[in-house]
């Protein structure tokens, strides 16, 4: 149980797969234009991901080899083409603004990094939970840019309105705001880790001081 | 006139990278140093006109089958199997090219920007000529955006970054930058 927490929890942030292995960037950057729009790619690419973990994970013993990559692309792009198709019928609106990322799925370099790193090689409860991880860290910081970008491009989030026309700095929305404001947010996490890195030391250091005065005294 | 417009616009205006997000894991990974990055371009340029072109004859054939949904599948796998043809056919008869190009080709199959080409040289309904032109002015395109940035992170490797902002952080905002010096490109033409 503890186990399956840590694969978990493994997605969502060491292993995050935008901001710590800059894999999948096509879409996080094209797609975050609103919350919603990021959300809706999020969640695509989620149950694609955990869709074709399962599978591959099921035939892995039968897949020779050296023919492996072909196969987890097909099995891969058939159900992108499911979700396409879905998506086509249910969610219409959603589907015209996603356009080509949608498709584009395929050659996501998460979903064949997990199939290839994870799921070629675990049982399929474990690689659900790695398809489910990733997933959500994936969908959690496209949702988030998406919501940067609306906020601070259109004055509203998820569709609620917040300040309006007020004041917009409309770079945002458009193509290099996508650039800059991931960047900054990739920054903003790497400055927090570091951070907390030296607080650690600090603090292992001021241990140290205390066990050697320990030591001395006795 | 139409078709130079086409190309023009898929170099410039809407620049495959900086405007279309296509392509960035290529974007970010071999734009290190200048050379490579050249070396990056040529193949792309070259499996894009190429991937295009057979692209759209299998879309006709698939539209005539009622087949249609089965784009994306047929798409990724001929792609995949063109650039492994390439790569074999290239090893052969022209090893000075292999030499240059071979270690940038495997890498080219995940490369969304020739998936993405190839579908939306479809959504547009461009002919065969159109299709040509189009997907020589992306990959010029492309070419165009990956040198441009290897040569400004060239640059950069000199600067003193602050420590969090090392790496992926002041690449992604350096592209953003040239991102918006291409947006100027954007009045030139209507399409």
């Amino acid at each position: 149980m503890a186990n399956s927490i840590q694969i978990l929890k493994k997605g969502i942030t060491e292993n995050n797969p935008v901001l710590i292995q800059a894999l999948g960037m096509c879409p996080a950057l094209a797609t975050t234009t609103s919350a919603i729009n990021g959300l809706g790619m999020g969640v695509a690419t989620m149950s694609v991901l955990v869709m074709s973990n399962v599978v591959i994970s099921m035939i892995r013993k039968l897949v020779p080899a050296k023919i492996r990559i072909p196969i987890f692309i097909i099995i891969i792009a058939g159900f992108v083409t499911m979700i396409d198709l879905l998506m086509h019928g249910f969610t219409y609106e959603l589907w015209k603004t996603l356009g080509i990322f949608i498709p584009l799925i395929v050659v996501n370099c998460v979903i064949l990094g997990r199939a290839e790193a994870f799921a070629s090689k675990n049982p399929v409860i474990p690689s659900i939970l790695d398809g489910l991880g990733i997933g959500i860290g994936f969908l959690l910081v496209l949702t988030a840019l998406g919501a940067v970008r609306e906020v601070f491009g259109n004055g509203t989030v998820f569709g609620f309105t917040l300040w309006g026309d007020a004041f917009n700095v409309f770079v945002i929305i458009l193509p290099p705001g996508a650039f800059i404001t991931l960047g900054l947010m990739a920054g903003l996490l790497n400055w927090i880790s570091i951070s907390r890195q030296e607080a650690a030391k600090l603090k292992e250091k001021a241990k140290k001081e205390q066990t050697a005065k320990k030591e001395g005294q006795s | 006139m139409r078709i130079f417009v086409i190309f023009l616009s898929a170099i410039l205006v809407n620049n495959f990278v900086l405007q279309r997000f296509l392509g960035i894991c290529p974007f970010l990974g071999v734009s290190k140093k200048v050379e490579t990055a050249l070396g990056m371009s040529m193949a792309v340029i070259f499996v894009m006109v190429l991937a295009s072109v057979i692209t759209w004859f299998l879309n006709s054939l698939l539209e005539a089958m009622g087949l249609g949904f089965l784009r994306t599948i047929v798409f990724i796998l001929i792609i995949a199997t063109l650039v492994q043809f390439v790569e074999i056919f290239l090893k052969k008869s022209a090893p000075a090219l292999y030499e240059a190009l071979g270690i940038f080709l495997p890498l080219i199959t995940t490369n969304c920007a020739i998936l993405g080409l190839a579908l939306i040289n479809i959504q547009y309904q461009y002919t065969l000529l159109e299709t040509v032109f189009h997907a020589a002015g992306a990959g010029l395109g492309f070419g165009l955006a990956l040198v441009l940035f290897a040569g400004i992170r060239e640059q950069l490797e000199f600067a003193d970054i602050p420590k969090p902002f090392q790496g992926l952080a002041s690449a992604l905002i350096t592209a953003g930058i040239l991102s918006m010096a291409f947006m100027g490109f954007s009045g030139m033409i209507r399409v």
